[in-house]
């Protein structure tokens, strides 16, 4: 079952056209949109049940119930992928721009909105430039701008490209950003929903989230709610990468379990090698391990269930072969330095936390560490637990103590090993 | 009133209004939560992490910050928790990994927010051993802050400050996670007005002040409440010494007035209370020459020679620089020992006195907080009254209040104002008429006027205004609903020296001088007939000969009046000039004797500042050399003079104020001292009591016809006695310059720098001219009282032309 790749899949070298688009159907979901109404389109999505690919996996239709009424109001379309792993908006934004651009204007007419943002990371130069063509292309159209196809709705959409820092996908922190002011997350309440973009509601949703709207329109909230288990349904994807041997994104209908995932699809351990543990949702979810997660189901409530999260649907692979304890500070680095500073214990805490990983893989560490990380990491996030406490405003230092929760939890005679060996990681390396 | 909530916080119910922060509501009733970046005058923003408390909910305990959190009825806060302690201890810890411990040699060591914090919630020890982080410092960020980046725990109070309270954004953070620092723009350094706020507000020692570094350590220091005599707006303040020096002076919040902000002036002036230019001995001048003299040999030649002059000879100018009890003191003894009218605080470059003490009905500075609508028809409240200026920022920004702002060119407000109109010095009575009228262009304004409350602000925006003209704004501002008026002028303590008599039209206690005259005499014996003289009229009496002796209390009219020529020939022309004073001004280097006084933090007194609010200003240090208070200066000389003022001392001096002047009956030390008075008390104090009710008039004046309009506007550091000898301010004094549109430069074929000769009526300038678009076709600005400025005097009408060789 393919909902968002069936296009880019049958037609490699030109789906992201809008001839290509048309052609297969595209922007009759807008047709059938602007007949049913705005309510109906709500009423749709609502009935999709779909939960959000952005990370968080809250119900999109229930976000969507939260716009305060106060007009104007803002969609946000959140295209800052930037957690590590994590690479399949790049792909709907480059190969199949129409499809978001349309689940734009269909969400916009919903919502009541009549101007959108896409919020793109810096880093994404091609697909911000494709998406910029195919919202030209919709301009020209009539698919956007003033009356779109007689409907009397207007909307107009900016592509807007980010600065390069992971905090601003946190959606209030790319408020901020959006608006040309530093990109740290605000206070909640209030949130977006009531006092968003320029103290207007405002929507933030995915990527894939929104490309899934037209597929939705078209063939029914009830059609996408029959997808898959009940609370993860419809299809998502899942992008696999690490020690795999088939590493890419798929399009898959949630349920199957991690060795499904893992050696069917991803086709399994390169060499052979035996598999160590995973991460199931993005850089930020605590880890998996074979011997108690294998045979369990990717699905959004099991993995909750177990302690970690689906996330963004990134499924990073370490095999046999990995040091978790550069692993672990690998992670730990990628959020001391993308941490925006304004809470103490993730500026000072992550920061704290990267130190003592240099100094265990420097040869360096002492016994006291493995405590001292915990202990580092539990003051950033009270009680360890997922989904975490915190003392931040964001999760973004909690999800810096993720890996070394993880490590402690599977893989403490490794990390007590490095402190005894005591040589530094480059030396072990060369030895080896 | 906002409703109350009730919660309960460690099982203490406790209640607060609706829509109040949780930290704010513990604190008020007792129970403190330790914070760092939030500020009861600054929006919260939840960073620090440091008042994190749980809220007991439906979902079980959440940890939540008390600064961000509002309360709700019922609400259930545990602020003792372990999981609190535990993130208490976390912070803590987190904060002090970076920060270099340098407490032995740190300003802020002692009075630390840092510090106590971790004496009261700290986790004792600290687990970290890898380098901390390190940054050049201290680096200057302004000529008055210096910033060290390695104590800094970027609480962004004083971004936030800047930002928020003081409307010039000109520093911020930079970078992001473990690299965030504070920091300046290329090229454009902190020069605001207000920087030291920022050294007082954080809670470490990260910035610092230039004029109080090293200078002692916070233990050591002694201190006192005061009030801030650098302009007439009263601001609260600690006035601190080491060592019987002062060495620094911080703001104390208060709702009245300042809200615990100064201006760097009000903050850094205190270097001029010690400096080595003060006077220590009397002076007596022999053949153009001063040398020193006992006191008894100058009192004795003062009171011998002002014996030989006929009373009404005999003028008295200054004391608005003064407390209200050396005021008192002066203008006794001018009516009752020299026996003259001929008194003036002021300079001519105020209002009329009557009209700036008795105008009805008054405004109060909190009527800012509820005023619907704001004229502003007056100085550049940033560069004159820079506390002020922060309240009106905070009404037209944050309180939604409409800001019309009037002004011959930008003033700081702009950018927050509703409404700005501009025009050209001399056509102020027209621009009244039309937005009186029906002139169509100032239909918006008319309509926010009709949004009451009103609070008029009126003053002249220049030196040579009319000071009329400002009286007919009032008139005007009256007329609407709820209307009120505060009218502007400068020195310290100006109110208070016309409330007590030293104008030539009112007596002691708010009352005018006809009807009050006889009443007074009942207390002071009697007193001189008919209305004196004000001080332009003293100047030329004495110029002309039609006067013959002067007596300065603080004042400089030689730098100060509008017409420096006219007050040099009336100095020139006394034929006996005595000046009580701190400095050899030019106008006291023309005295005959000099009286060295003690000032601001050597003497104890009250002064009121522009709203009528009574507070106390209280001594800290002795004053140098063989100063004495003016009081007793005033009370030796009138034994001399066979008279006898009954000055002995200045709480004896208060008593006798509040019985014989009538709007300061109750106005007593002791209510100033404690409790509510602490915000001073607002005169009149209650019904009934008579005193002087102005009801101020549209004296429908013409305008000023002239190709060329002066607007002669202040700036804060200018060459002031106090700003002079104060090296941190005096640094800060800008470059004269003559200012037009860049049309007008065009017309006159003048490049920026260029030399321009403007010339009026009292006097002229050569200046480099600037380019300043803000301004009218036809207005020139240029800056009053700099010592390249002052040659001019106070025109309206004047000519420009270029200047140099052209």
């Amino acid at each position: 079952m393919k909902i968002l790749t069936e296009r880019m899949e049958a037609h490699r070298t030109d789906s992201h056209t809008i001839e290509r688009y048309e052609a297969t159907g595209g922007y009759s979901a807008l047709r059938k949109g602007f007949e049913i109404g705005p309510e109906a389109v709500t009423a749709e999505v609502k009935a999709s049940n779909i939960r959000g690919r952005g990370g968080a996996n809250f119900p999109a239709g229930v976000k969507w119930g939260f716009l305060a009424p106060a007009r104007p109001a803002y969609l946000v379309i959140n295209a800052d992928e930037s957690e590590p792993g994590t690479f399949k908006d790049r792909q709907l934004l480059e190969r199949d721009p129409h499809q978001l651009v349309e689940g734009v204007v269909l969400s916009s007419y919903a919502l009541g909105v009549n101007h959108a943002f896409i919020y793109i990371r810096g880093e994404y130069p091609k697909p911000a430039r494709r998406v910029q063509h195919a919202v030209d292309e919709a301009y020209a159209k009539g698919y956007l701008g003033k009356d779109i196809l007689g409907s009397g709705f207007d909307l107009d959409v900016t592509v807007h490209l980010g600065g390069g820092a992971y905090i601003c996908g946190e959606e209030s922190a790319l408020l901020n950003s959006l608006e040309g002011r530093r990109g740290e997350p605000r206070i909640k309440p209030p949130f977006p929903a009531v006092e968003g973009l320029y103290s207007k509601p405002t929507i933030v949703n995915n990527v894939e989230t929104i490309s899934n709207v037209p597929w939705i329109v078209s063939n029914g909230g009830i059609a996408y709610a029959s997808i898959g288990p009940d609370t993860s349904a419809g299809t998502r994807l899942i992008s696999l990468s690490g020690h795999i041997n088939k590493p890419g994104n798929y399009e898959i209908v949630m349920g199957m379990t991690w060795r499904d995932l893992i050696y069917d699809i991803g086709g399994g351990i390169p060499g052979g090698r035996e598999l160590k543990a995973w991460i199931p949702g993005g850089s930020s979810a605590p880890w998996f391990v074979p011997a108690e997660h294998l045979d369990t189901p990717a699905t959004i409530d099991d993995v909750n269930d177990l302690g970690s999260m689906m996330g963004s649907g990134a499924v990073i692979v370490m095999d046999e072969t990995t040091d978790v304890v550069a692993a672990a500070h690998r992670i730990v680095r990628f959020y001391s330095h993308e941490s925006c500073g304004q809470c103490t214990p993730c500026r000072e805490g992550t920061t704290w936390l990267e130190r003592i990983f240099n100094r265990l893989l420097n040869g360096q560490g002492r016994m006291a560490d493995i405590d001292l990380l915990i202990d580092v990491s539990d003051g950033i996030s009270p009680g360890l637990t997922w989904p975490p406490a915190m003392t931040t405003i964001c999760p973004l230092g909690p999800s810096a103590t993720a890996p070394v929760v993880s490590i402690m939890k599977y893989f403490r005679d490794e990390v007590e090993a490095r402190v005894v060996s005591g040589i530094p990681v480059a030396l072990e390396a060369a030895d080896g | 009133m906002a409703d109350l909530v009730t919660i309960t916080v460690d099982g203490v119910a406790m209640q607060g209004k609706a829509g109040e922060v949780l930290i704010k509501v513990a604190e008020d009733n007792g129970n403190f939560i330790p914070r760092f970046c939030w500020h009861p005058r600054m929006k919260p923003v939840g960073m620090c992490r440091m008042c994190l408390v749980e809220v007991v909910g439906p979902r079980g305990r959440m940890l939540v910050p008390s600064c961000t959190t509002t309360i709700n009825e019922g609400m259930e806060v545990d602020t003792q928790s372990a999981v609190v302690k535990k993130a208490q201890e976390g912070v803590l810890e987190y904060l002090l990994i970076n920060h270099p411990l340098d407490c032995p040699v740190c300003d802020k060591g002692g009075e630390c927010p840092l510090q106590d914090h971790t004496v009261a919630y700290g986790p004792g020890e600290s687990r970290f051993v890898e380098e901390k982080r390190h940054f050049e410092k201290p680096i200057p960020i302004s000529e008055l802050v210096l910033l060290d980046r390695e104590r800094c725990i970027l609480c962004a109070r004083c971004t936030r400050f800047s930002d928020e309270i003081s409307g010039d954004p000109l520093i911020e953070f930079k970078d992001r996670g473990n690299a965030v620092q504070v920091i300046t723009f290329p090229g454009e350094p902190f020069s605001s007005y207000f920087s030291g706020n920022t050294v007082q507000i954080c809670p470490v020692g990260a910035l610092t002040a230039k004029p109080y570094r090293f200078k002692a350590r916070p233990w050591d220091l002694e201190a006192v409440e005061s009030v801030s005599m650098v302009d007439s707006i009263g601001s609260k303040v600690s006035v601190q010494s080491s060592q019987n020096e002062v060495v620094r002076i911080d703001g104390i919040d208060n709702d009245a007035t300042n809200h615990g902000w100064l201006s760097d002036k009000d903050r850094f002036v205190f270097e001029s209370i010690h400096s080595a230019d003060r006077i220590t001995t009397p002076l007596i001048k022999e053949e153009g020459q001063f040398r020193e003299a006992t006191w008894g040999e100058a009192l004795d030649l003062v009171a011998e020679r002002l014996t030989s002059f006929p009373g009404a000879q005999v003028a008295g100018l200054g004391g608005a620089n003064s407390t209200n009890e050396e005021a008192y003191t002066f203008g006794k003894f001018l009516r009752t020992i020299v026996v003259t009218p001929h008194i003036d605080a002021q300079l001519d470059d105020g209002l009329d006195p009557q009209f700036l003490v008795g105008v009805t009905p008054r405004a109060a500075i909190p009527d800012l907080e509820t005023a619907k609508t704001i004229l502003l028809w007056a100085a550049d409240l940033k560069e004159e009254y820079p506390v002020l200026y922060l309240r009106v920022r905070r009404a037209a920004a944050e309180l939604g209040a409409n800001l019309i702002v009037v002004h011959p060119r930008a003033t700081g407000l702009d950018d927050v104002a509703t409404h700005k109109v501009r025009y050209r010095p001399g056509t102020g009575p027209e621009v009244l008429r039309e937005l009186t009228g029906d002139d169509a262009d100032y239909t918006e304004i008319r309509e926010a006027l009709a949004a009451g409350p009103v609070v008029g602000i009126v003053g002249r925006t220049g030196l040579g205004e009319d000071p009329r003209l400002a009286e007919a704004v009032a008139a005007f501002v009256r007329d609407f609903s709820e209307g009120k008026i505060m009218p502007l002028a400068r020195r310290g303590n100006v109110v208070g020296a016309l409330d007590m008599g030293l104008a030539p039209t009112l007596l002691p206690g708010r009352v005018s001088e006809s009807a009050a005259h006889d009443v007074l005499e009942s207390e002071w014996g009697p007193l001189p007939e008919g209305l004196g003289r004000n001080a332009t009229s003293i100047l030329e009496g004495l110029r002309d000969g039609e006067l013959r002796a002067l007596i300065m209390l603080g004042t400089d009219p030689v730098r100060d009046h509008a017409e420096p020529e006219l007050a040099a020939a009336g100095l020139d022309g006394a034929e006996f000039v005595v000046a009580m004073d701190q400095f050899i001004t030019d106008s006291v280097a023309a005295a005959d004797v000099v009286f060295p006084v003690a000032g601001f933090a050597e003497v104890e007194g009250t002064v009121t500042n522009i709203e009528g609010r009574v507070q106390k200003v209280n001594r800290l240090v002795p004053s140098p050399g063989q100063t004495r208070a003016t009081w007793s200066v005033l009370d030796d000389l009138a034994r001399r003079m066979d008279g006898n003022l009954g000055a002995t001392a200045a709480a004896a001096i208060a008593k006798e104020i509040t019985g014989v002047a009538p709007a300061y009956h109750g106005v007593t030390w002791d209510a100033l001292d404690w409790g509510d008075g602490r915000e001073g008390l607002l005169l009149p104090l209650a019904e009934g009591v008579q005193h002087l009710e102005y009801i101020p008039v549209d004296g429908q004046l013409a305008s000023v016809d002239a190709r060329y309009g002066l607007h002669l506007g202040r700036v804060l550091y200018d060459d002031g006695v106090r700003v002079r000898m104060s090296p941190s301010l005096a640094a800060l004094r800008p470059e004269g310059a003559v200012f037009l549109n860049a049309a007008a430069l065009d017309a006159l074929g003048l490049a920026p720098g260029s030399p321009a000769v403007v010339e009026g009526a009292s006097g002229r300038v050569e200046l480099p001219v600037a380019v300043d678009n803000s301004l009218g076709d036809g207005t020139v600005y240029v800056p009053a009282n700099l010592e390249s400025t002052r040659s001019l005097g106070a025109a309206v009408a004047v000519t420009v032309s270029p200047g140099g060789d052209a």
